[in-house]
């Protein structure tokens, strides 16, 4: 079956963010003082344990990125040069790779690893007349047949062969580095183990290794178990709260991550031209950034975003399918939310070019009439870049988290766009039934706690590395 | 002294003229008053005399900046432009969408949102100072160490937990205070406990953590070392010493968000149903009421601006040193 790749914009942003950590990889194995902090930052225990978990949930948002449009099955007996059509529903690798979760739809709410609806419902019996029963579940617990009662065992069973495979799978993984390290530091297989184990590395793999211990462990139990139960429950419209938590991992890391891309280049080009040109060029910025700054954030993104929902909806003509018009709406809000977040970087980054600009290096670069735009780009850049990282990975939480904020306020990512925040807002008004269905809410809750701890605790110890100040 | 604050008020005029032009363009020039028109009466199956009307029931069936029309005068001022950013200079901002006057409305509401909001301000800055100085007393100690694992896994959690999970715990399951509602006079104690709370300790993580790094810069400065070589206590260093030095940069984040106080906060306001600012903006968000947002905006601005201007002349309080010229 053929498919048609689809590009979205926040897709084609993303691939070039990769693209761009790919590059600073390139540059920094190359530059001595670089990999100097880098590896500061690889011989914290937490830098490499929340490193670890920033990958996983990198992996998920790749996979959820490759988008594409499946094609239609051509009807009986059409003539052979109909034109090919594809379906309007775009769908991403990650929907492949979950297409059990994302088909296995039942009516509405379920319990996690429930094998029966939440509610009760009134069902005609074969014999004539009518019982209230809470039905069986389409899909959650279906191999158990009739033999619902089962359950717990089959659970218990599958969970056994889940910390069975998880621990094969980390088996592998440790022994494949605990080669390398061998190799590379020239010991027995024997010695290498030893050396990770009492934390004696460069790197801390010891934490990772840990760390990647959990991560297999849980992705292993959820591939046994997820195709057989809803493993965190189905929310009101019967989807799998699984599937909707890991769709609102792409969101989230666009989210945290484009928003201070897209704003970089302005924040950077106009900082260091404000501290390095100085007059009427500084007066112009300062005022610009302090009117920015003046208006409060929340509202100056309610008043863009209310606009912005206007112009999407007057002009329905530009996007072809409703993906490019929730992935439109992403994109405007990342812009936003950067228009909102790019003073702080840029005043920062004015303070330290104002610092610079005095330093004996680059007074010696032009008084050897090296030209302005050189100095900035060759000795001014360079040394600021630190401050740019910082801010990068310093935002990344705050953003997932006012992204969950702003969706509740109703100014977020478009309703239809599965994130953290739409999935807590639809799960909120729920809180009230009784018993109450909390695991929608639970489930939001979990993965942004796991993804924005694992961001602070990667922040903290890149500041670290990176900050002069703090060494 | 007074001819420097009169300079900033004076330096505060362009940049509300900044905000003024952002927000007109934002609200007139992205979109014109038919496409909001339409937005708000629907997209399909809209009359154009039901759009006129919209307009004419909202003051937006003037020209943007210049009406060739009226005589004298009036070419200026009887604008979009006129009526409806520069007038608000004068804190007149119109009519809302359900008639009633936008700024009578915000007088009302100031109230109850700072019921809300002095309170949470003033507990949460106490509970952040005294968790960070207790952190920075037993600082390189196992309770330091757990102390700021427990602020980084506090702010990690989202202030959407901390408000559904607070409500459903205090309220619903120990039915210990109302779940939400406001009631005017001292009787308010009831609903405003728990958001109180709920929002104190939803901050404490992060400025407790942000405070610890302020108080520790200043334990490795030389005058301290001083004090205790004079033989003073740990204590007195902390509280007599230390604190107050790490009062400028503690106030220059502190002092700005005073006067936004008033503006109360979005999401307790709107979760507790407690009838402020906040949960104005909110409402009229949601019933994508422009005026409002406008009027919103405007006023936050300025409170920030005052804020900026109470922050410097907070330094001389505090700092004998800093002098306003």
């Amino acid at each position: 079956m053929g498919f048609l790749p689809v590009l979205l914009w926040t897709d084609a942003l993303f691939f070039l963010l990769l693209a761009i950590g790919g590059l600073t990889v390139i540059h920094v194995r190359r530059d001595e003082p670089l990999r100097a902090a880098w590896r500061r930052v690889g011989s914290r225990a937490s830098g490499m344990a929340s490193a670890v978990i920033l990958l996983a949930f990198l992996a998920v948002g790749i996979a959820d990125s490759l988008h594409f449009r499946a094609q239609l099955p051509v009807p009986e007996g059409a003539p052979a040069n109909m034109q090919v059509a594809y379906s309007s529903e775009v769908l991403s690798a990650l929907d492949v790779l979950l297409a059990s979760l994302r088909t296995q739809v039942e009516k509405t709410y379920s319990a996690p690893f429930a094998t029966e609806l939440y509610a009760r419902e009134t069902v005609e019996l074969p014999g004539g007349g009518q019982a209230r029963i809470y039905p069986r579940l389409v899909w959650g617990g279906a191999h158990l047949g009739e033999a619902a009662d089962r359950r717990d065992a089959d659970v218990a069973q599958r969970i056994a062969t889940g910390v069975a495979g998880a621990a094969e799978a980390w088996i592998a993984v440790a022994a494949v580095l605990v080669f390398a390290l061998a190799r590379r530091r020239r010991q027995g297989m024997a010695e290498a183990a030893r050396a990770v184990w009492r934390g004696r590395t460069v790197l801390a793999w010891r934490a990772a290794l840990g760390t990647l211990a959990c991560v297999l462990l849980v992705t292993i139990l959820a591939i046994k178990l997820a195709p057989f139960y809803h493993v965190f429950g189905t929310d009101k419209v019967g989807q799998d709260v699984l599937y909707l938590s890991l769709k609102s991992v792409r969101t989230a890391l666009i989210i945290g991550t484009l928003t201070t891309l897209v704003m970089m280049p302005f924040a950077v080009a106009l900082g260091i031209m404000a501290g390095y040109l100085g007059g009427w060029v500084d007066d112009v910025i300062q005022y610009i950034y302090t009117v920015l700054n003046a208006i409060p954030g929340v509202l100056l993104i309610a008043a863009a975003v209310l606009m912005m929902q206007v112009v999407i909806d007057t002009h329905p003509q530009w996007f072809s399918t409703a993906a490019e018009r929730a992935d439109a709406r992403l994109m405007a809000l990342c812009l936003i939310l950067g228009v909102t977040s790019w003073t702080g970087l840029c005043r920062l980054l004015r303070g330290e070019t104002l610092k610079l600009r005095e330093l004996e290096y680059v007074q010696a670069a032009r008084a050897f009439g090296v030209r302005t735009p050189s100095i900035l780009r060759r000795h001014v850049l360079p040394n600021v870049m630190h401050i740019v990282l910082i801010a990068l990975v310093m935002d990344f939480s705050g953003l997932v988290l006012a992204e969950a904020v702003l969706s509740y306020v109703g100014i977020g990512v478009d309703p239809t766009t599965i994130s953290f925040g739409t999935m807590i807002n639809m799960a909120r008004a729920e809180l009230a039934r009784e018993p109450m269905v909390w695991w929608s809410l639970m489930a939001a809750f979990a993965f942004m706690f796991v993804l924005v701890l694992s961001a602070n605790l990667f922040a903290d110890v890149v500041r670290d590395a990176f900050d002069p100040r703090r060494s | 002294m007074f001819a420097y604050i009169v300079r900033r008020l004076l330096y505060a005029v362009p940049i509300l003229i900044g905000v003024n032009l952002v927000t007109f363009g934002l609200f007139f020039v992205v979109n014109s008053p038919d496409d909001m028109a339409r937005m708000q009466l629907g997209v399909k199956r809209v009359t154009p005399e039901a759009i006129e009307r919209w307009k004419a029931e909202r003051g937006y069936d003037r020209p943007l900046f210049f009406n060739a029309k009226a005589a004298g005068s009036g070419q200026v001022t009887d604008t979009i432009f006129f009526q409806k950013s520069l007038r608000m200079f004068a804190f007149d901002f119109g009519r809302a969408d359900d008639g009633r006057d936008i700024a009578q409305e915000m007088r009302d509401r100031m109230g109850p949102s700072l019921a809300l909001a002095l309170p949470t301000f003033v507990m949460g800055l106490f509970a952040s100072i005294s968790f960070a100085l207790i952190l920075v007393f037993f600082r390189a100690s196992y309770l330091d160490f757990w102390g700021v694992v427990l602020c980084v896994a506090m702010m990690s959690i989202s202030s959407l937990f901390y408000i559904i999970g607070g409500q459903w715990l205090v309220s619903k399951l120990w039915a210990l205070v109302p779940i939400s509602g406001y009631a005017p006079g001292l009787d308010a104690w009831r609903f405003l406990v728990l958001p109180v709370a709920i929002s104190v300790i939803a901050g404490v993580g992060s400025n407790a953590r942000w405070y610890r790094t302020i108080f520790l810069e200043e334990v490795s400065r030389d005058y301290v070392r001083t004090a205790r070589a004079k033989g003073l206590s740990e204590r007195v260093v902390l509280f007599r010493h230390v604190l107050k030095n790490a009062m400028i940069p503690i106030l220059t984040g502190v002092v700005v968000v005073i006067p936004l106080l008033f503006m109360g906060s979005l999401l307790v306001e709107s979760f507790f149903g407690i009838p402020g600012l906040g949960s104005y903006t909110i409402d009229a968000i949601n019933a994508q009421d422009f005026a409002v947002v406008r009027a919103m905006v405007f006023i936050g601005s300025v409170l920030y601006i005052v804020g900026l201007i109470l922050t410097d002349i907070s330094y001389t309080l505090v700092d004998p040193r800093v002098r306003l010229e």
